[in-house]
């Protein structure tokens, strides 16, 4: 029969019978035993030594171990591939002890010789694995002058210079071990051949739809329960929160606020749980009004970090008190206060400095790594500030013309700009972003000229001492400091959230914004 | 014959070279570099510094053109800094997909919106005129990222009928039937504005014809009124319709960029926006060298044929 000759119903019921078949009902679940992660993006490479970005580390933590690891719900070291080790007097010299009998998931052993190629393969550029880089993070391991192996199951560190941060940045994923064996068989391709000791193995990467790993039966800690675990990339926050509802994947992580609402209900489980981020905003304190204390603290009062947090955030982040986020519980200060919303105060700083209507130049990016949503809350602030007599010009920038123009500093740019970070441990920021010497001129992150010798100086002993109650004290003494000299206006800690469906059992979200999965059970 | 084809074929390398040129050049001059966007809140000048070396981005701009250039008429077009796979590998794969869509697209929207804007026409006023008429302007007027979400909750979430997003099932068989559920949706929600458009035009011309007097000659000859409309009338019209199907064409094929990020279609529209948003470099000067060749090449081939058809154009 020609398309031409056919009667109208005809075409109209081959045409709804050939929908139908097509729009056959979907299996609502995913198989057991396997858990289906929705991811925010197609993961870069999983060489854990060659990423920077938190999606990537998602996966990698499940595939690979390092010699040290956050203990679970903390941001405090235990063993891993290390059972145990010793740090000299001087704090320059760690020697660890390995876990014996472990092996690789392409059956290598893993010994100290595997972790001396690990990180000469990061740091030394005449190593001959050098050029399966580029290794962006290794400036973690800058300290390390030398690595040995001493005996089969004994490696030994030595810094240039005591440096506190060192185990936890082996806990970080920069500090995985991946297996020297696969290095030296994939070269370039190892980042789409990995193999590790960690609880899951590699079984593979279906490129834009799927990484997969398997359980690994032998691991050292214990088998998972999970068989599996499919990653798929969804860029697209409407269509990941889509896939949740229609039963594509059983967890998603980093869901919109405006979305929670969608998952109340016994269907899904909300997971939160606050993480090492602080949101703040910096001030250029070398030029423009924010050079006096007072109109500064004048934008601290002014802010009203509380709607900030509960009306634009819908309740996925924490009012920041100070420089230091409270993940880092040993080292936060919990008697400082955030600073109240208090437009009159505001006012009255503003008066006392001769100031009754600064012009402010506001740097505002369209989103960002950890940036949350930074153009809604770049506006409440504006209206914020204007409300007690501020005159703020907002100029917004796609993320990397944003970094371009705030990390060299803000001397000739802008009065303000809006930035965030996510560290690992408590020094990384204010070492980077608050020091005299971190001015952008000399290659650090203090892009408003904040300057305190008294605080140039606790920081510089917080990361040398070796004794973390002497570290807390001196971190605590620096945080009130900040807070009263006000370089930035400290407005949020991140609430990372994620949602998955009732078959889920026993996940939790880790303070250090890794996904850690071998506990998981898929019912 | 030869001698024509050649000539095309050699005019269109200078075409390539400026695109070469141009696409080098505004991934130079935009601000923001690779090493940055790897780096993210690390990128210290000292690290960035040090990974634009290790990329061999330290060299001057026109020593890295011409690399970039030999390497490439050598067939390699470099590694992906984000996707650490051979740009080549990936450009292919994610072109293939977007031809997909696109092509499917490009099926529905002329058959449907032919089928419309016929009906429409040989109903002149009637109630299917107006009723197909205002879905039309409808189509026209929705955007088709809005609509693929409205799609999305209607039938994936709600109904549950289709899959939300992806090309090929996460579990089970790659076969046509798995691609074709995946379809469905993306490729309706990409070929609705089209539709409307093409829908439009064709009423307008087949109402045009109808009007002409070989018309009316069939119709007194005792021509069925169904041949008239799909046999005489549409020939005619088609001769207005199909440069406009060839415009279309372009259109469903650069709006394949928001289907493909609200699909999850792993296409090269997609590719291209994720790797502009990176700074990939490579990626991006590839992608668009790539899709460029195949437009020149696509175009010769037109030109060609036509000029076997149609013994008017000199050759």
């Amino acid at each position: 029969m020609r398309l031409l000759d056919m009667t109208r119903r005809a075409v109209l019921a081959s045409g709804t019978a050939l929908a139908l078949a097509l729009a056959a009902p979907l299996a609502a679940q995913t198989p057991p035993g396997v858990l289906v992660v929705g991811q925010v993006a197609e993961p870069q490479a999983l060489d854990p030594h060659a990423v920077t970005a938190v999606n990537d580390f998602r996966i990698l933590m499940n595939v690979y171990d390092g010699l040290v690891r956050y203990a679970s719900g903390t941001l405090e070291v235990e063993p891993a591939l290390a059972t145990d080790w010793t740090i000299s007097d001087d704090g320059t010299v760690y020697t660890f002890t390995l876990r014996d009998g472990v092996n690789f998931h392409d059956g290598t052993p893993f010994n100290a010789e595997a972790v001396v190629f690990n990180f000469e393969r990061m740091l030394n550029e005449d190593h001959p694995y050098h050029d399966t880089g580029p290794f962006p993070l290794s400036f973690f391991f800058s300290s390390i002058e030398s690595v040995e192996a001493v005996d089969d199951l004994t490696v030994r560190f030595t810094l240039n210079a005591p440096y506190a941060p060192f185990l936890s940045n082996l806990a970080y994923p920069t500090g995985l071990i991946v297996s020297p064996a696969a290095v030296m068989e994939h070269g370039q391709d190892f980042g789409r051949n990995p193999s590790g000791t960690g609880a899951f193995t590699f079984t593979e990467w279906r490129s834009n739809e799927a990484v997969v790993i398997e359980a690994n039966p032998d691991y050292w800690d214990g088998a998972p329960s999970l068989d599996a675990v499919i990653f798929r990339p969804i860029t697209d926050a409407n269509t990941r929160v889509a896939e949740m509802l229609s039963g594509g994947i059983d967890l998603m992580v980093e869901v919109p606020p405006v979305a929670l609402s969608e998952f109340e209900g016994d269907d899904f489980r909300i997971v939160e749980q606050a993480g090492p981020h602080v949101w703040f905003l910096i001030l250029n304190m070398r030029e423009g009004p924010f050079t006096e204390q007072a109109v500064r603290q004048a934008a601290n009062y002014a802010i009203n970090k509380t709607a900030l947090v509960e009306d634009v955030l819908e309740g996925t982040a924490d009012v920041a008190a100070g420089p230091t986020p409270p993940a880092f519980a040993w080292a936060y200060n919990e008697a400082l206060e955030p600073y109240p919303y208090d437009p009159d105060r505001a006012r009255a700083l503003l008066a006392e400095a001769g100031m009754e209507n600064p012009e402010i130049t506001f740097y505002v990016t369209e989103g960002g790594s950890g940036m949350l949503d930074p153009v809604a809350m770049g506006t409440a602030i504006q209206a914020d500030l204007e409300a007690v007599g501020f005159d703020v010009t907002i100029e917004t920038y796609e993320w990397n013309t944003f970094l371009g123009r705030v990390n060299p500093g803000l001397e000739g740019e802008a009065d303000a700009a809006q930035m965030a970070w996510m560290t690992n441990d408590p020094d990384t920021l204010p070492y980077l972003a608050l020091r005299t010497e971190a001015w952008p001129e000399q290659g650090g992150f203090n892009s408003g000229y904040y300057s305190n010798p008294t605080v140039d100086a606790l920081l510089e002993e917080a990361r040398t001492s070796t004794d973390q109650d002497r570290r807390a004290e001196l971190y605590r003494e620096m945080q009130v400091i900040v807070q009263e000299d006000a370089p930035w206006v400290f407005v949020a800690n991140w609430v990372q959230n994620a949602v998955t469906s009732d078959a889920v059992e026993n996940f939790a979200l880790e303070p250090s914004f890794f996904l850690l999965l071998d506990d998981v059970v898929k019912n | 014959m030869t001698r024509y084809i050649l000539r095309r074929l050699i005019s269109a390398i200078p075409v390539l070279f400026g695109i070469s040129v141009i696409v080098f050049a505004i991934m130079a001059l935009i601000p923001g570099d690779p090493a940055t966007a790897i780096l993210g809140s690390f990128a210290t000048p000292e690290n960035v510094a040090r990974l634009n070396e290790d990329l061999g981005l330290d060299k001057p701009l026109i020593q890295q053109y011409f690399i970039w250039l030999g390497n490439m008429l050598q067939g390699d077009f470099g590694r992906s800094f984000n996707l650490n796979r051979p740009v080549l590998d990936e450009v292919l794969e994610r072109f293939n997909a977007t031809l997909v869509l696109a092509g499917t697209s490009f099926v529905l929207c002329s058959v449907l919106g032919i089928v419309a804007g016929v009906v429409s026409a040989a109903n002149q006023y009637g109630p299917a005129d107006k009723a197909i008429t205002f879905v039309v302007l409808l189509g026209i007027s929705i955007p088709s990222f809005f609509l693929g979400m409205m799609m999305i909750l209607t039938f994936a979430v709600n109904l549950r009928l289709f899959p939300a997003s992806g090309m090929w099932p996460i579990f089970g068989d790659r076969d046509l039937w798995a691609l074709l559920r995946h379809l469905t949706l993306p490729a309706l929600a990409l070929s609705v504005v089209a539709t409307g458009v093409i829908a439009r035009l064709a009423r307008s011309a087949m109402l045009e014809v109808l009007r002409q007097d070989f018309i009316r000659t069939a119709r007194a000859k005792g021509v069925p009124e169904r041949g008239v409309i799909w046999r005489h009338a549409l020939r005619a019209a088609m001769v207005s319709i199909i440069p406009v199907l060839g415009i279309q064409a372009g259109f469903v094929l650069s709006g394949a960029v928001y289907i493909e990020v609200v699909f999850q279609w792993p296409g090269i529209g997609r590719m291209l926006v994720d790797a502009i948003l990176r700074r990939d470099i490579l990626l991006v000067q590839g992608g668009v060298v790539f899709v460029a060749a195949c437009y020149v090449f696509f175009n010769i081939v037109v030109d060609v044929a036509q000029s076997l058809l149609d013994p008017r154009i000199k050759t």
